[in-house]
């Protein structure tokens, strides 16, 4: 089965990609979607453990089951608004 | 009270504010209360100055969570317009970044509607920024793994 994966912000930067897709055997999870990603861009394996997930577009934990065209979002950490730093 | 269309939207041009209060304003409300989120001019640690801020969204899960946030504020107050606004791109120091706009019945109604959208909106829709310094580099706040920035899943 085929995903779609989703990079964004420092991600999207360190990949030197936005979007990609994968193959995945079934039954696929978002854990495994993040062990095929972390071996195919060692450079996300640090930021891996800190990041969320989103499966078409609604955040979900890790052990979520994938489909054959799912998208998936790796979300780093938000900074929507302004002001963060106090 | 007549439900109205809530102004929900991600831009990749200034925000205008006036426009935000002009969709806001009802007869119904007896208060308006706005806020916007600017970019503050900053120094890093090592007296590089902050020249702006970039804005990333994942546009399509952003503004379903914006609408989502809408529609749950909705539920608390007795909103009678609303709008949120949000930048993409580059953001100069002292422009907004983002506007929300709230009109309620009553003044405290629209100040406490308010003050909770932009402080849900920060900690969980899809939308990052990157500072801007003026030697050219660039940080994602909240992309470094060494930091401690807030996780939504946790």
């Amino acid at each position: 089965m085929m995903v779609t994966v989703k990079l964004f912000a420092s991600l999207r930067e360190r990949a030197s990609a936005s979007e990609l897709r994968i193959e995945l055997a079934e039954p696929a999870t978002v854990a495994l979607a993040r062990d095929a990603l972390a071996e195919r861009f060692p450079t996300l394996c640090d930021f891996l453990p800190r990041v969320a997930w989103a499966v078409n577009r609604a955040y979900v934990p890790i052990e979520t089951e994938l489909r054959d065209g799912d998208e998936l979002a790796v979300i780093p950490p938000v900074s929507g608004g302004c002001d963060d730093v106090t | 009270m007549t439900s109205h269309e809530d102004w929900i939207s991600l831009l990749p041009e200034p925000l205008d504010a006036a426009a935000a209060v002009a969709f806001v304003t009802d007869g119904q409300a007896g208060g308006i209360d706005v806020f916007l989120g600017t970019t503050r001019a900053e120094t890093s640690s090592d007296g590089r100055a902050l020249i702006a801020l970039d804005y990333e969204a994942y546009e399509q899960m952003a503004v379903e969570q914006l609408r989502e946030l809408a529609r749950r504020a909705r539920e608390r107050w007795p909103i009678v317009r609303l709008a949120i606004l949000h930048r993409t791109g580059r953001v100069a120091v002292a422009e907004p970044s983002v506007i929300i706009a709230v009109s309620t019945p009553h003044r405290a109604e629209s100040f406490t509607a308010c003050r909770r959208l932009i402080d849900t909106l920060k900690q969980d829709v899809a939308i990052w920024k990157k500072e801007v310094w003026a030697d050219g580099s660039g940080t994602w706040v909240g992309g470094n793994p060494n930091d401690e920035t807030r996780n939504p899943n946790e």
